[in-house]
């Protein structure tokens, strides 16, 4: 923290000079609520913070053409509070109200809940479920699109390069016969992290079940999907035996560790618990 | 380090500040400008202890950089009251129901009191109750600040 500089572009043009000519020493933030305590607890000590939050371009939720696209430094209040994520993906709604508390929510962002790549990254669930994708600006005005899925590479390691920002998240509005759920578990109803939780989204047909993506968060190094239980679920009719044989996928699948807020046991049990519940919310 | 200049209006006085890029919003608020009803009390944006209004929304003076508020209309708990001295209805509520113990939560409490109020005229005790999340306050189980707040929900 000896030498710490800040700047604050205004625009895109601004951004775009400043991280072509410090893309080698540049901290990106937008609320700052992920870097601050990283800083006090003397971890990180950034040369240059540069700050996004006051770009008009990177603040905005749109729905067009079938597609939901959130601008990276929207905040999670925003999110929460906003009609088209309610009516198009409850479950980005509902996790939003449940990141942090109404203060926190004010400055976090969307996209800096992404890049931190927390295993507990609440928002990530959901856009998981949801088949997001990631626009990345890239220094030279480059832009790519990354599915969220291949966006986390490891524990807080992402596909993000020197230089590079989140600009949005976009994901496909789901079709009438798509539904989803999600459940956190948390220590406590404010400000929790996560213990463990689970996003769903099902598309069904009658009472097949044609596409099923599982997230899961903070029983493994990333938010991950669960392929081998989606696996199991698509073309299935959901009965209480096939459940019970997801339940187990899962268990073998998840890799939690055991910290403060709770037992490797415990999360692999309760994550196996908030599978069976989101299923069964989805479908009901 | 170097020094940033930002500019601050708080409880509608302006300020021009010289902080380092570190600074937090809290700081500058109990420090620099002496304003010191904004409590600070865990500095890991667990409690709520230090809220403060930027720019009409409640938010973690800890969690904040000053420097990344630069230009905003800042209000603290020392803002809410009439120039006269005259208390806000909130601040008479706290009172009247006794929702204050030792006091380090209050300021926070009746941001976050005020912000639900403006936002929601109207909010029940569960709402309320949600509304409050971020803001601990480890004297009075909460009765009383709940009771407050809906003495004022219309």
């Amino acid at each position: 923290m000896d030498n710490t500089e800040y700047l604050r572009p205004s625009n895109l043009k601004e951004l775009g000079q400043i991280m072509a000519g410090h893309k080698n020493r540049a901290t990106v933030i937008a609320g700052g609520t992920n870097l601050i305590p990283q800083m006090r607890n003397g971890g990180k000590s950034p040369e240059l913070i540069v700050d996004i939050g006051d770009i008009q371009d990177f603040s905005f939720i749109m729905e067009d053409d079938g597609f939901i696209s959130i601008g990276a430094a929207t905040t999670i209040a925003e999110i929460a509070s906003s009609d088209i994520v309610s009516t198009f993906s409850p479950i980005l709604a509902s996790s939003a109200r449940e990141l942090g508390n109404p203060l926190i929510r004010n400055r976090a962002t969307i996209g800096g809940n992404l890049a931190n790549a927390s295993p507990c990254a609440d928002t990530a669930l959901p856009l998981l479920a949801l088949d997001a994708v990631i626009r990345i600006l890239s220094p030279g005005d480059k832009t790519r699109n990354v599915v969220l899925n291949n966006f986390f590479h490891g524990y807080r390691f992402t596909d993000l390069g020197k230089g590079e920002i989140i600009t949005r998240i976009i994901f496909p509005k789901p079709d009438d016969e798509t539904t989803g759920s999600q459940i956190k578990i948390g220590l406590r109803n404010a400000a929790a992290i996560s213990v463990a939780s689970i996003a769903v989204m099902l598309t069904m047909e009658g009472k097949i079940c044609r596409k099923a993506r599982i997230a899961a968060g903070s029983v493994a190094p990333i938010p991950m999907r669960v392929s081998r239980v989606e696996q199991l679920l698509e073309n299935q009719e959901i009965s209480a035996t096939l459940l019970e044989q997801c339940k187990a996928i899962m268990k073998k699948e998840i890799s939690p560790i055991s910290d403060i807020r709770g037992s490797a046991e415990y999360r692999s049990y309760v994550t196996a618990v908030i599978l069976e519940r989101n299923i069964q919310r989805a479908l009901s | 380090m170097k020094k940033y200049t930002i500019h601050l209006t708080v409880n509608g006085e302006k300020h021009t500040l010289e902080v380092y890029p570190n600074a937090l919003l809290l700081n500058v608020i109990r420090e620099d400008i002496g304003l010191t009803g904004t409590k600070y009390a865990c500095g890991t944006g667990q409690c709520g202890a230090c809220t403060v209004e930027v720019n009409g929304e409640p938010v973690l003076g800890c969690m904040t950089l000053a420097v990344a508020v630069d230009g905003a209309e800042i209000k603290t708990i020392e803002g809410l009251a009439q120039p006269d001295g005259t208390l806000d209805p909130l601040q008479e509520a706290f009172l009247d129901t006794n929702a204050v113990q030792c006091g380090f939560c209050t300021s926070g409490m009746i941001l976050i009191g005020k912000d639900l109020l403006n936002k929601n005229p109207s909010p029940s005790e569960s709402e309320i109750r949600n509304h409050i999340k971020g803001n601990l306050c480890r004297c009075t189980g909460y009765n009383g600040i709940t009771r407050a707040i809906l003495k004022c929900s219309k």
